[in-house]
């Protein structure tokens, strides 16, 4: 099997001590949670990192109800999706993380993880021999073209994380530490529309828990297109929530993945005031559709992803009818 | 109840426990003292030659013991001794991405891998071939100089009965194209060899290959080692399904690395080289053409197949005649012509996949069976049952038929699920299919010439009562040394637990010509069965005596040898072993087993397509279609297979749903495909093989036709069961959405297109397939005439007309 590259791996007590590390070896260290995402790619020497800053004692794994619910960056996926008032109150998370890789990737991949989840590509998403033959891309060698899109300006990977749509559907706000102090931000604007810098989090940044508002009056759901029951990142993520006040939706949110190099928040207000109707639906369905920018660079195929994101949108907030 | 003590019991596999607990020792695991470990440098090019290849700098690289490259092993090998096209590394040229160049021994997996950094190769880039088309038509470019024409491999030609006449009584024909993706075996087990030389000049090597027996003569010829100084040994596979039966670069190289070193090396490929190994199911466009009489009785077919090859031979040859030779064993044809040509192109080879080059024109001709029912409104299970060839008879192209079970398999998949009340009834989007289908219990042929048995066993038996098999066959989880363990258990009257196999081993086993076209439990089971008959007939001599009973009213079963008409009077086993051993001596017995005379024609090419027995089967696919995204869900899967007899009935169903299953995943999921010369998907994440939520709901109905060919009436279950699901899905499809599918894999998106929504403005098709040689904008039929004319100029030449 392929192995790893030889490195350095320290477990910091403290999130102090973290974040210190972190900045003293700005270009030759990265920060780790469940690993399920980095230690693949050393692997392939997709990034090699001299220093590997375990995160497991430095962030909180708890999950905890208060004013909404807060979740412990080093909360396992397996926890967040088993979460019973996740289940029964943010049901588009409980979808998404349950949705993510296999059972053994959920049981050591992070929420905080999962977020910061690197963008994917099918150019990129291979091992050195194989990016020795092809020539490299522009994710790795900063003079090479895009292999999608020799013409694009910039890196078209794919943002491929199941909870992060669930998760903006949901109004998460994230806390984040760094050099700098702790600042809390709307998840929604975590993520820039570029495959190689594609988090808005300074250097040395690190997500330390994740907030989600009280729930009173929502329903959300997660549909995720792939191509096989287990394994897959998306091709196609879909989340919808909705605040019903008494008949009528009050408040509602509609956000996508795996459609472009960012995970987007899509105009959902055409839903408000109504029940739910199909005319309803289907202008946001075709904001959906619109928003939609897939390129060739994942399982599946273009038309077959943007078509089942629409698809998907009618799904997701026709499911939502119900629970009003 | 039954005749037999162990043979159609429902008992446990010998090795099961072993496979289960991760105990089964496999290459891998294999740790010997002072052991180096190899890793292979492969081509980053499709076609180049290689104009400098230096390993200075690697090999002063700390931890590097040594290095090898094609100038050490320039001999010519493959599997096929008359088209041994490939060396062990490449020698002068590359012909695929990822084929080895150098191989390298370290002290440990991290220096080897940093070493192969540092080997310098320039390559002068060639232009590479990816397609069947490109092959056919440039003459410019050539793959091997040694292709006659263009860059074709092998082109055969067969003509059965008289053609013209069936095409001219048939009331309808069918003329049409299909294609069937390439896809690979992707067994659990990545490949693994460990060779030691030792100090007595002997070198051993330990390998999850198929076929120990083939890969002793090409140690020999490219080590130039003598055989006699030479021990294989076949190590349980985890998985194999064809991709382990060709002798490979990693085998040599740490064979020779092991001979510089005098120290024992292990090379083990990671998932990516698995990938470019691959020797899986060849991509193949097929044109078929039926004849039909207004009741639908077949007057003529006509099939052209090319197979795109990849960048050497592997099988080829037997590929390429495969494709056309088993077509005539299901169905009654009285006029066939066959076609076949096989083209280099620069990927990696492919080879024989579980199935070996029936399973794509099988699938063509299942589709177009099933069309042809509908436009004669026929039902498709009444309609095949109907134009069954017979039992015992000879095929239009002289292959000799015994037991035939597939009306028996079309009936049972009918009634287990329910047909007559779902066909036509589902409403859209919902859809049943059938398909039959065919496959050999055995190659007729070994691969090399010889008039030596294909299989021999020898068995012997301990004071204890313990029985050794051996035998040379390789286990590769599909259950081989428990059929050889039930065989001997039931023969000699013991228990399976009684019996020790010693497998795969070419200084402990007879030759057994390996664990290929699913030729064990036929050829292997019969010479078990004779060295154990052998055996027998001195434990019951002895017997005869001691209960003062003639010897033909004795029977062995349970540890005992008793009176058939008394069966209380009996001597226990061991007693009788050992009463045998003191009359005749050391108690061994020879087995050995070759296929009978005159199961095939006499024709040239008439090698590829005998057997012993055929093995029958029937699938009936049972589908949903999202209208909206495309999405093909197999719901379930109902194979009914003619095994002859199952030795051990779980073991057959186990082969019959894993097959189903590996169907399912090349209709709907798998493809080996390219992107420029590089392989798209090279990884288990990105090559879709089916998971367990994937898989449909399998079903395995056992038929017995008792052939009194096979081991106690036994034929194949290994590979034919795959072969009639993929075409039972395509047919599924037809039913619930109208749609047929001419090429493999039926993806979503092919769905959508078929459906006129791949985009807003398409219009609805009634079909997805080729329409010939191409991509349409080319004349379809002018690099098959060129190479007709060329071909009809090359036999005049021969026979002197010209």
């Amino acid at each position: 099997m392929l192995r790893l590259p030889r490195f350095r791996y320290v477990a910091p007590g403290s999130l102090d001590e973290a974040i210190r590390l972190r900045a003293e070896h700005p270009d030759t260290s990265m920060y780790v949670a469940g690993g399920t995402d980095l230690y693949p790619k050393m692997k392939r020497r997709q990034l090699q990192p001299e220093l590997v800053i375990g995160l497991g004692r430095a962030t909180s794994a708890a999950i905890a109800n208060g004013q909404g619910l807060r979740l412990g960056a080093g909360a396992t996926l397996t926890a967040i999706s088993e979460h019973p008032t996740v289940r029964e109150r943010y049901g588009a998370l409980a979808d998404a993380a349950g949705l993510v890789s296999t059972p053994q990737l959920r049981n050591m991949g992070t929420i905080g993880g999962n977020v910061c989840l690197d963008t994917r590509c099918n150019w990129y998403d291979q091992s050195l021999f194989w990016r020795t033959a092809e020539g490299y891309c522009m994710k790795t060698h900063g003079d090479v073209v895009c292999r999608v899109a020799p013409s694009s300006p910039r890196c078209l990977a794919v943002a491929s994380a199941d909870t992060v749509p669930a998760l903006i559907a949901l109004g998460a706000v994230v806390r984040l530490a760094g050099p700098g102090g702790e600042r809390e931000v709307s998840l929604a604007d975590c993520y820039r529309e570029d495959g190689i810098r594609y988090l808005t989090l300074a250097p040395g940044e690190v997500v330390v828990e994740i907030a989600l508002p009280p729930a009173d009056g929502w329903h959300s759901t997660y549909l995720k297109l792939r191509d096989r029951g287990s394994f897959d990142f998306p091709i196609a993520g879909v989340a919808a929530a909705v605040r019903w006040d008494g008949r009528a939706v009050a408040e509602a949110r509609v956000a996508i993945t795996a459609l472009g190099s960012r995970p987007l928040a899509v105009d959902a207000g055409a839903l408000v005031g109504t029940r739910l109707d199909d005319d309803a639906i289907a202008t946001v369905a075709d904001a959906v559709h619109r928003a939609a920018r897939p390129m060739d660079n994942t399982s599946g195929t273009i038309s077959q992803r943007k078509r089942t994101a629409r698809v998907f949108a009618e799904r997701a907030l026709r499911s939502l009818r119900a629970r009003g | 109840m039954s005749e037999y003590s162990i043979v159609g019991r429902r008992l446990p596999k010998v090795n099961a426990w072993a496979h289960l607990t991760g105990a089964a020792r496999y290459a891998d695991d294999i740790d010997l003292p002072r052991m180096l470990h190899g890793r292979l440098l492969r081509s980053t090019r499709p076609h180049a030659r290689i104009e400098r290849l230096d390993v200075t700098r690697a090999l002063a690289h700390p931890g590097v013991v040594a290095i090898v490259t094609g100038a050490d092993m320039p001999e010519k090998m493959g599997i096929m001794p008359s088209t041994q096209d490939e060396t062990a590394l490449a020698v002068g040229k590359v012909r695929y991405v990822g084929e080895p160049v150098a191989a390298v021994a370290a002290l440990d997996e991290d220096a080897a891998y940093e070493a192969l950094a540092l080997i310098d190769v320039e390559y002068e880039d060639l232009e590479p071939i990816f397609t069947i088309e490109a092959a056919l038509e440039r003459e410019d470019v050539k793959i091997h100089d040694e292709a006659r024409r263009a860059n074709v491999f092998k082109e055969v030609h067969l003509s059965f009965g008289d053609l013209d006449a069936g095409f001219a009584a048939a009331d309808h024909v069918r003329d049409e194209w299909f294609f069937f993706e390439g896809t690979t075996h992707a067994p659990i087990e990545s490949h693994a060899a460990v060779a030691s030389y030792g100090a007595d000049g002997k070198l051993t090597l330990w390998s999850s290959t198929q076929v120990p027996h083939y890969l002793h003569r090409e140690l020999e010829k490219v080590l130039g080692l003598p055989r006699s100084r030479i021990r294989v040994i076949a190590t349980p596979n985890g998985g194999a399904f064809g991709g382990k039966s060709d002798p490979f670069g990693h085998e040599f190289s740490a064979a020779l690395l092991s001979m510089r070193t005098r120290r024992p090396v292990k090379i083990t490929l990671d998932r990516e080289e698995v990938f470019y190994a691959h020797r899986g199911r060849h991509p193949v466009k097929m044109r078929v053409k039926t004849g039909v009489k207004r009741d639908g009785e077949i007057t003529a077919v006509e099939l052209n197949s090319y197979l795109d090859g990849g960048a050497y031979a592997s099988y080829g040859i037997a590929t390429t005649y495969y494709t056309g030779a088993l077509l005539t064993v299901t169905y009654r044809i009285p006029a066939y012509k066959f076609d076949g040509v096989r083209v280099y192109t620069n990927k990696p080879p492919c080879g024989p996949k579980r199935g070996h080059g029936t399973t794509q024109p099988r699938y063509a001709f299942e589709c177009q069976l099933d069309k042809i029912a509908a436009d004669l409104g026929l039902d498709p299970i009444a309609y095949r049952q109907r134009i069954l060839q017979p039992p015992n008879s000879r095929t239009v192209n002289d292959l000799r038929i015994t037991t035939m079970g597939l009306g028996e398999c079309l009936g049972a998949v009918r009634t287990a699920t329910g047909w007559d009340r779902k066909r036509g009834e589902l409403p859209r989007g919902k859809g049943i299919g059938v398909a039959g289908s065919a496959y050999i219990s055995g190659a007729g042929l070994p691969i090399y010439w010889n008039d030596m048995p294909h299989s021999g066993a020898e068995i012997r038996i301990d004071r204890g009562g313990g029985v050794t098999v051996m035998c040379g066959t390789s286990e590769i989880g599909q259950g081989s040394d428990n059929v050889l363990a039930a065989i001997a258990a039931e023969t000699l009257g013991v228990y399976p637990e009684d019996v020790h196999v010693v497998s795969g081993d070419t200084s402990l086993a007879p030759v057994d010509l390996g664990s290929y076209s699913s030729r064990v439990t036929m050829m292997a089971g019969n010479a078990t069965k004779s060295a154990a008959t052998a055996l027998r007939e001195k434990l019951f001599a002895v017997a005869s005596e001691k209960l003062g009973v003639p010897a033909e009213r004795l029977a062995a079963a349970y540890r005992r040898i008793y009176d058939l008409g008394a069966p209380e009077r009996y001597v226990g086993f061991v007693e009788a072993a050992n009463l045998a051993e003191a009359r005749y001596g050391t108690l061994v017995g020879a087995g050995s087993y070759k296929p009978p005379a005159g199961i095939g024609g006499s024709y040239k090419g008439a090698g590829v397509g005998p057997t012993p027995a055929y093995s029958y089967q029937a699938a009936v696919a049972e589908v949903s279609v999202d209208l909206e995204t495309g999405q093909l869900t197999v719901e379930r899967i109902t194979t009914a297979h003619d095994c002859g007899r199952a030795l051990n009935p779980v073991n057959v169903e186990g082969q019959v749903e894993g097959s189903a299953y590996m169907g399912y995943g090349e209709a709907v999921l798998e493809e080996q495909v390219f992107r420029g010369g590089l392989h798209k998907k090279p990884s288990l994440l990105d090559y879709k093989l089916p998971t367990s939520l994937d898989t449909p709901a399998l079903q395995a109905v056992l038929v017995e036709t008792v052939d009194s060919e096979g081991p106690y009436g036994a034929k194949e279950a290994g590979e034919g069961p795959l072969n009639p699901v993929i075409p039972a899905i395509a047919n599924a499809v037809y039913d619930a959405i109208g749609v047929r599918f001419d090429e493999t894999p039926i993806t979503a998106e092919k769905i959508l297109d078929a459906l006129g929504k791949r985009d807003n403005r398409a219009a609805p098709k009634d079909r997805i397939g080729p329409d010939g040689l191409g991509d349409g904008r080319r004349d379809p039929g002018r690099a098959l005439r060129r190479l007709g004319a060329s071909t009809e100029a090359r036999e005049r030449k021969r026979a002197g007309t010209t």
